[in-house]
């Protein structure tokens, strides 16, 4: 909100690193969860207007983009949730060390790929059984 | 650490409103800790998406309230993070308009969301 707040530095004159990306990722992750959740809104909206909007909804969810889309978004939601985690540790001034560091981010990227996978799989059952 | 950047430090700390912006952040995040797997736990355990599954579902009281905090974190979480995003990214004029944007943005869905699960819960079934 502060007009004369500096920038952030220029990402390319940086090399890089596991943590660089994973620091990308969050906010990557963060604005396409803000953008995703349009969708949301757009859902129950479409629930609340009645049957035949529903039924717009429930099209254009199942179409083959919106799909891809929405298993992003589950990806994004567990990568988020995880690596949201983690900041909080930091802000408890836990898991500082570089070892640490990396032990964690690890950990992060494990779960939230196992959560992901475990999700989708369940959600692919939802999805065949929607007209 | 040269003594101008701890007194921009200091500066920051001292105002309230980053104060709060970081704490609201912390809370919405500790909201959707728990909210946001449960959505997704209710949404994989419905039978089916189709209408009538999901008004009935969000017709129970307590699923709806649940839902609107759901809803409402979201927003508010995203609200303040994307600002975080535009303020290290958009600079100079465009920064304020920008924020102001994103916020009445944020704003509308959330009156959306709100009318559409009250209209659900009190109209649906």
């Amino acid at each position: 909100m502060q007009a004369h707040r500096p920038l952030s530095p220029h990402l390319q004159v940086y090399r890089l690193a596991f943590g660089t990306v994973l620091s990308g990722l969050h906010r990557i992750s963060g604005v396409a969860l803000s953008a995703a959740s349009l969708l949301l809104v757009g859902w129950l909206v479409a629930a609340a207007r009645g049957p035949q909007a529903y039924a717009m909804a429930i099209r254009f969810f199942s179409s083959v983009p919106v799909k891809l889309v929405l298993a992003a978004a589950l990806a994004a939601f567990w990568y988020h949730l995880f690596a949201g985690l983690r900041h909080m540790a930091w802000d408890a001034g836990l898991g500082f060390d570089k070892a640490v560091t990396r032990k964690s981010g690890m950990t992060v990227v494990a779960l939230a790929v196992l959560a992901s996978i475990l999700t989708l799989v369940l959600a692919r059952r939802l999805f065949l059984a929607a007209p | 650490m040269s003594g101008r950047s701890l007194q921009g430090a200091a500066a920051t700390r001292a105002d309230p409103h980053a104060t709060r912006h970081w704490r609201n952040q912390r809370v919405s995040a500790i909201a959707l800790l728990l909210l946001g797997p449960w959505f997704i736990y209710k949404l994989l355990m419905l039978p089916a998406l189709d209408y009538a599954t999901v008004t009935a579902w969000i017709a129970e009281p307590l699923q709806a309230f649940l839902l609107l905090l759901f809803a409402w974190s979201t927003l508010w979480h995203s609200a303040l993070g994307v600002q975080v995003v535009v303020d290290d990214y958009v600079g100079g004029r465009l920064n304020v308009p920008t924020v102001r944007f994103l916020q009445v943005a944020h704003g509308a869905a959330a009156i959306a969301v709100g009318w559409a699960i009250w209209m659900i819960a009190l109209g649906g079934a």
